[in-house]
């Protein structure tokens, strides 16, 4: 039951790693974004994880309701509003890849430095 | 018990769909399956008490950022080229650090642990505290607009500056500056019938629904964040099938402008009548004469500029991706 318990952090290592596995070893731009976006995803995971607490509800307070347990609102409002500018960060990255294949006809980063390289 | 079994699934669900975006070499696949990553990601985030969270990662993830990568896809090419494996030396360092991280969670406190650290440091204070000072029964919401307001500020600029970002790198076409983005898709899906029913039914109850999260969310689940980004998804829903120019006429770019700044501005402009009403910057109880109404008229204020600016930010980075050509 306890070592249940830590399956989310388990989880969490495994995705973290296979955000950066992808993003070391693939060598096209939009996969690398996609790697960054399951590395941060991870992140979340990891935040929304630790606000949890046993028999707790959302933290909205109803009327009349007494003795209600609430998960811990601070790792959801940093997380709420990281999605939001993860987003944003995602199309600014996806808007450099699409004008690097406008310049050099490929997306793919060794190409890119072969191209660079010669003069 | 039953939860936790729940979660585990759909955990488990989430490494495999993570494996499979990094497997597939055609990048189509691999962007719906990141739509599926997000979806799961949502319902875990259900699971865990995280309503507000779920709702922003459903409505982002799932729906404005498979578009946009979509769209990203429409100017790159979709097939990925075989590249080089991951060396042994890689993946055996990655699977230690792996494996590192495994063993440290041995020392964290298990899933829903009351005494865990973070259960015990400022969180009992917002709770407690939320009804006397705020006294709205969203405490999400109340952290993120009053207590951490100056979090959220910096937040809406780093959106707003993403944007700035995308409409220099894009602008309105080649050569065009964002102001005079134009379209020439007249029609969009429009012929096809089924899409162009279920938009025509949808569309209507996607925008009233991001006009309810807006302005219901001291009471539920929502706030500016998450109404931006349904909003926008209804207005592209409304794009995909009846053409961008029509959607363009509706809300031209210019307007997108104004509203992705008018947001940040508005939300700084309630710091500074804070200032000039005797306070401190960002401080909503000097708004009124009765604090609590204060602080309910500080927070209205800025989630409607944060509502602007997300939905700003979003609608011009779809439209700049779409108009590309």
């Amino acid at each position: 039951m306890k070592l249940l318990g830590l399956f989310n952090y388990w989880v969490f290592a495994v995705l973290l790693m296979i955000g950066l596995a992808a993003l070391i070893s693939r060598q096209n731009l939009v996969k690398k974004i996609m790697a960054l976006a399951i590395f941060q995803s991870a992140v979340f995971l990891f935040f929304i994880t630790m606000s949890k607490i046993e028999n707790g509800t959302a933290p909205i307070i109803q009327a009349g309701v007494d003795n209600q347990v609430f998960s811990n609102p601070l790792p959801q409002v940093l997380i709420l509003t990281a999605i939001v500018v993860g987003i944003s960060t995602t199309a600014l990255g996806l808007a450099i890849a699409v004008r690097l294949y406008e310049e050099y006809g490929t997306i793919e980063d060794n190409e890119i430095l072969a191209m660079d390289r010669k003069p | 018990m039953t939860t936790l079994l729940i979660g585990i699934f759909l955990l488990s669900l989430l490494v495999i769909t993570a494996i499979a975006i990094v497997r597939a070499t055609d990048l189509f696949s691999a962007v719906m399956l990141s739509g599926i990553f997000s979806l799961l990601m949502a319902l875990n985030f259900f699971l865990l008490d995280a309503a507000d969270v779920a709702l922003t990662e459903a409505a982002v993830g799932a729906g404005v950022a498979t578009v946009l990568l979509l769209a990203g896809l429409r100017l790159t090419p979709s097939t990925e080229a075989k590249g080089r494996s991951l060396r042994a030396l890689s993946i055996g360092i990655i699977a230690a650090v792996a494996l590192l991280m495994i063993y440290a969670s041995f020392g964290q406190p298990s899933l829903g642990d009351p005494l865990a650290p973070a259960q015990q440091h400022v969180a009992p204070w917002y709770i407690e505290k939320t009804p006397e000072l705020v006294d709205i029964p969203n405490i999400v919401t109340a952290v993120l607009a009053s207590f951490r307001g100056y979090d959220t500020l910096g937040e809406v600029f780093v959106v707003l500056t993403a944007g700035i970002g995308v409409m220099f790198l894009l602008g309105g076409g080649r050569g065009k500056p964002f102001s005079r983005l134009d379209s020439k898709v007249e029609e969009g899906l429009s012929r096809h019938l089924i899409p162009k029913v279920m938009a025509r039914l949808l569309v209507p109850f996607i925008l009233l629904f991001a006009l309810f999260v807006q302005f219901h969310g001291e009471y539920s689940p929502g706030g500016g964040f998450q109404a931006g980004a349904i909003f926008v998804a209804g207005i592209i829903l409304f794009s995909l099938v009846r053409g961008e120019r029509l959607t363009l006429a509706v809300i031209p770019p210019r307007v997108l402008l104004w509203m992705s700044a008018g947001g940040a501005l508005l939300y700084g402009s309630v710091g500074l009548a804070g200032i000039a009403m005797g306070g401190n910057f960002l401080e909503y109880s000097v708004l009124a004469d009765d604090p609590v109404l204060g602080q309910h008229i500080g927070i209205i204020v800025i989630e409607l500029g944060v509502g602007l600016t997300v939905t700003g930010v979003l609608l011009s980075i779809f439209h700049a991706f779409a108009a590309r050509d």
